[in-house]
């Protein structure tokens, strides 16, 4: 493998390598923080800095890290970061840490930011890794973003708590779709984005 | 009662993955044939059959607010309760590593079935994830845990043999090029999960 540029780095994730749609890692926890967009924002920008600072962590330990243990060394790595990112929101947005409830515990467990870890930053350098995660911490918030927009919209008519469809629109008879709020139709809107992304890009079309 | 309660609801209505996504990873990745997701079912039933009691009683007797008083009146306000997203996570990884190596000793032939999927269960978010929401619920005694970790498995069992026999038959049926494997796993676990809604409220 050639070496990549650190544009590539950074913007592959974004589309052609998306961790969600292209990966298929770290769905997990995810959508269920998405029935509202702005603790799907939250829950974009914790992963995104806890990819990226384990990234750069395990990059500068790489050589010191024995093979046979170093699940466990990413494990604690991960659990340390996430364990400060819950203390940082707990603090300064007690409110949203409310509603993400166990989902912030749950990014240790995400397969994205051990997924990085052993693909990208257990042998390349602490920037590219850097670089890395915050890409795929940006691909990953972006899917988060898009699905919340879509069933916050949907769903309550709303967009960070603010009324955005018309009351003209109820007066004639318009109603929230409250399927949109169920657990299940996150999936469905996924199964979708998913299905537009692949219609475009044809190269990542599975074959059966 | 109150434990059959429990155990009915953790397999039904809050189901790990149609009513909390957790787990999804190896559910979409490990459900293309039923027998291999029976076997990732039967461990992942095993792993947190074993951790979320155990889990509760390090939160009860080591983390929560007051926990230590057992040990002496002076630390009776102590709280570790920042601890537990380590702790908790120490547990499941060496658990894991402990019943792998169990298993290996005593049951070769499940060892043989179970062998590549034990590690991956150390990562999988749903085993966290039930710690988690065991803590989060405030069980008040070990045998609720016990009923709400055998019942989250066995949901999540439930859910991946079901995806898989699903996919089984779909691999014959004419379904659109970019649609085919991931996005057509995500729509029917969608509609699965539609599905599942008619469980709610069911109270014994």
């Amino acid at each position: 493998m050639g070496k990549k540029k650190s544009k590539e780095i950074l913007f592959d994730p974004l589309f052609e390598n998306n961790p969600i749609t292209v990966q298929v890692l770290g769905i997990c926890s995810a959508l269920a923080v998405t029935v509202k967009l702005m603790p799907a924002i939250v829950m974009a920008l914790s992963v995104m800095a806890v990819v990226a600072f384990s990234n750069v962590i395990i990059s500068l330990l790489r050589k010191y890290i024995p093979m046979r243990v170093r699940i466990i060394v990413q494990l604690v790595v991960i659990a340390a970061l996430v364990i400060l990112v819950d203390m940082l929101l707990k603090a300064f947005a007690y409110d949203i840490s409310k509603q993400l409830s166990v989902f912030v515990g749950l990014i240790i467990t995400n397969c994205i930011v051990m997924g990085r870890l052993e693909a990208f930053a257990m042998d390349n350098k602490p920037w590219a890794s850097f670089l890395d995660g915050i890409g795929n911490g940006a691909g990953y918030g972006l899917i988060l973003i898009i699905v919340a927009f879509i069933r916050e919209l949907f769903g309550s008519g709303t967009l960070f708590g603010h009324k955005v469809v018309p009351q003209w629109f109820y007066d004639h008879g318009y109603m929230d779709n409250a399927m949109m709020l169920m657990p299940a139709m996150a999936l469905i809107t996924v199964g979708i984005i998913i299905w537009v992304q692949r219609s475009y890009m044809p190269q990542l079309t599975e074959k059966e | 009662m109150d434990l059959i309660n429990i155990f009915i609801k953790s397999i039904f209505i809050d189901n790990m993955i149609f009513a909390f996504f957790l787990g999804m990873c190896s559910y979409l990745a490990v459900s293309k044939k039923v027998k291999t997701s029976i076997g990732l079912g039967i461990a992942v039933v095993f792993v947190l059959t074993i951790t979320v009691p155990l889990n509760f009683l390090l939160n009860k007797y080591l983390l929560e607010p007051g926990a230590l008083k057992w040990l002496s009146p002076s630390l009776a306000d102590v709280d570790l309760s920042f601890l537990s997203f380590i702790m908790f996570i120490a547990v499941i990884a060496s658990m894991v590593q402990l019943v792998e190596m169990v298993v290996e000793r005593f049951a070769p032939a499940l060892y043989a079935s179970l062998g590549i999927f034990l590690p991956l269960i150390a990562v999988n978010c749903a085993i966290l994830g039930g710690s988690l929401f065991m803590q989060q619920k405030g069980f008040t005694n070990v045998w609720q845990s016990l009923s709400f970790g055998l019942g989250s498995g066995i949901g999540w069992m439930l859910a991946i043999v079901l995806l898989a026999a699903i996919r089984e038959k779909i691999s014959y049926s004419n379904v659109p090029a970019p649609l085919r494997g991931l996005g057509i796993a995500f729509i029917i676990t969608g509609l699965m999960a539609i599905g599942f809604l008619a469980f709610m409220g069911i109270k014994i």
